[in-house]
């Protein structure tokens, strides 16, 4: 357990700074925050320990891809990058500014984003063309697509499954950022997606289910699927928390987007680091 | 559970380009080690592809969302994807992946819609494409292509794949009632007869039709101009724009609907340049056709030959 903890320490070290930047992207004009801080740690784990790509690389035509599906995610993909050094710390500080690129979901301009993103079911789809290519030309690379579980709902993300499999795209990693919620409501309350593995291997995928906030599940997770031979995508389902990190807004249906004030976000950092429950009662929700 | 190999379908013999359309595309994948053709198994104009291509040849199978989001990954990686799929599928089902995944991402996916119009003979509404021009042209960066023809199609299509902006292509494979005008590029339409009385602009389907109805109109001692538009973006202004001033009535003709098509078009370098005209639409008003085989169509929408030259006499 100790040896764990010393081999992860820096993730876990990260993975609070970034949701650190999360939280003060919820100020201001607001953002995703519950499903931006579910998924921190699997980018944390994936950009930091898993995969070769960055800005300084992308040019490489046998690098490694990574692709934000879930769009809306995108404060825990800044915060990330801004904690791998590839985008200015302050700069985040423009989340919302017309005059740069940061808003509520990726675009290209900033140095590490693929490809934009928003509109759900887009990007499985599109990295199944990187794979594609990617075999074709004889690169090992592999292709990772953040995706939501809501966003299973678009019938696209089926499509893409049954076409990866029969085209033997075994490059491409689904990773599943299962926080059980989609914008309104649970999962489960609207379409049901359990059995979630089963869906995914009827569709021919391969599919390892971990403990998404567990750096050393994770890592366990996608060196298994790596290690795999498989005709189809590799899919992990990462299990995690809406809003994890702050007790007082987990998986909460009504902590969906949230726009703080200055006085609730120093709560909130209080929270993080384990202080008292931020305990702000008003109503959180906006339905985008 | 996995197919054995025996139930799979014998990999083919390499056989001759089932159509011109075929064997230019095979001529571009010789020269061109970029280029990709993908269909959501629409095969009709690729029959024999798929052996000579190899691996640059993607069938998605019946799946336009991914079939354009596949090809603007490969895109991503420096490919240049030709997709087909008919048009009514790919332009209003894929419409948003064609929009957000090539449009906004700038990509060079080239989306040729399969039996667009009045091509879709009596297949009935669900596949005519009556609205693809006005969808496709409302994306940022589109380009939108109509031929007149078979080879105005075929000759057209390196140049379209050499661009680098994503293009729609409404692929027309009527045979030909004229010899076109060598090397027309991007963006150029070609005058094939100027006159004072009437002018035709006519993109893709109708144009045989056009021209029969401007050898009629002709024949009756009328001043007759007649142009076939082909690029509906970009609009060859420069070269339409003096035609239409010289003449004293225009008629667009086109299998589309009227809204947002080559009349919406026009209208709107029309209002640009400051320019009046009398201008008359043959189009679709609110309404599909009725089914039918091609002729038995346009005999029932009146877009014969002789029903256009009888129409347009009646309106100058």
């Amino acid at each position: 357990m100790n040896a764990s903890a010393n081999r992860f320490s820096d993730l876990e070290a990260m993975s609070l700074r970034v949701r650190e930047h999360v939280i003060r992207m919820s100020g201001g004009g607001g953002c995703f925050i519950g499903a931006s801080l579910s998924c921190v740690d699997l980018m944390v784990y994936l950009y930091k320990r898993a995969l070769n790509v960055g800005p300084a690389n992308f040019s490489d035509p046998n690098r490694d891809y990574c692709f934000l599906s879930k769009g809306h995610d995108v404060p825990a993909l800044y915060g990330t990058f801004a904690e791998m050094g590839w985008i200015e710390r302050e700069r985040l500080a423009k989340h919302l500014d017309p005059k740069d690129s940061l808003y509520w979901h990726p675009n290209r301009a900033i140095p590490g984003v693929e490809f934009h993103s928003g509109s759900l079911g887009h990007l499985l789809p599109v990295a199944l063309g990187v794979a594609y290519d990617l075999k074709m030309t004889g690169s090992k690379a592999k292709v990772v697509v953040i995706t939501g579980d809501g966003e299973l709902n678009e019938g696209s993300n089926w499509e893409a499954m049954l076409v990866a499999h029969a085209h033997g795209l075994d490059n491409v990693f689904v990773v599943v950022d299962r926080n059980q919620f989609q914008a309104n409501m649970r999962t489960e309350d609207l379409l049901p997606l359990e059995p979630l593995p089963a869906k995914f291997e009827a569709f021919g995928g391969s599919v390892v289910r971990v403990d998404g906030h567990d750096f050393a599940a994770l890592e366990k997770g996608f060196e298994e699927l790596s290690g795999r031979t498989t005709k189809g995508p590799k899919v992990l389902i990462a299990d995690t928390t809406r809003g994890k990190g702050l007790p007082s807004i987990e998986a909460r249906a009504d902590r969906w987007f949230c726009k703080f004030s200055d006085d609730e976000i120093k709560l909130l950092m209080n929270e993080l680091h384990g202080g008292a429950a931020a305990g702000i009662v008003k109503e959180g929700l906006t339905v985008r | 559970m996995n197919t054995t190999e025996t139930n799979k379908t014998p990999t083919p013999a390499i056989l001759p380009p089932s159509c011109k359309y075929e064997a230019m595309l095979r001529e571009e994948l010789a020269k061109n080690p970029r280029l990709m053709v993908m269909t959501a198994e629409n095969r009709a104009m690729l029959r024999n592809l798929p052996a000579f291509a190899g691996p640059r040849f993607v069938d998605t199978g019946i799946t336009e969302q991914c079939l354009v989001g596949f090809a603007s990954g490969l895109a991503l990686r420096g490919r240049t994807p030709v997709i087909h799929a008919l048009a009514p599928f790919l332009t209003m089902r894929a419409f948003e992946f064609i929009r957000t995944d090539a449009g906004l991402g700038k990509l060079p996916v080239k989306c040729v819609g399969f039996v667009p119009g009045l091509l879709s003979d009596g297949n009935g509404a669900t596949h005519q494409s009556l609205e693809d021009v006005s969808l496709m042209r409302g994306i940022p960066g589109m380009q939108v292509f109509s031929p007149a023809d078979e080879d105005d199609l075929v000759a057209a299509m390196p140049g379209i794949i050499e661009s680098p902006f994503p293009t729609y292509v409404r692929y027309n494979n009527r045979a030909p009632v004229v010899t076109h005008a060598a090397k027309l590029g991007v963006g150029e339409a070609e005058v094939l007869k100027e006159g004072t009385d009437v002018l035709l602009l006519v993109h893709g389907t109708l144009f045989k039709e056009a021209f029969e109805a401007a050898t009629a109109l002709e024949a009756q001692g009328k001043s007759v101009g007649l142009v076939n538009v082909r690029w509906l973006k970009p609009f060859d202004a420069a070269r339409i724009l003096p035609l239409v001033a010289k003449a004293k009535t225009t008629f667009t003709i086109e299998d589309h609907f009227r809204t947002g098509g080559l009349n919406s078009v026009l209208a709107e370098h029309l209002m640009d340049a400051g320019q009046t005209a009398k201008v008359h639409s043959i189009s679709f008003e609110e309404k599909w056709f009725r089914p039918g085989t091609l002729p038995a169509v346009l005999e029932n929408e009146q877009l014969t030959g002789e029903h256009l030259a009888r129409r347009i006499l009646g309106k100058i």
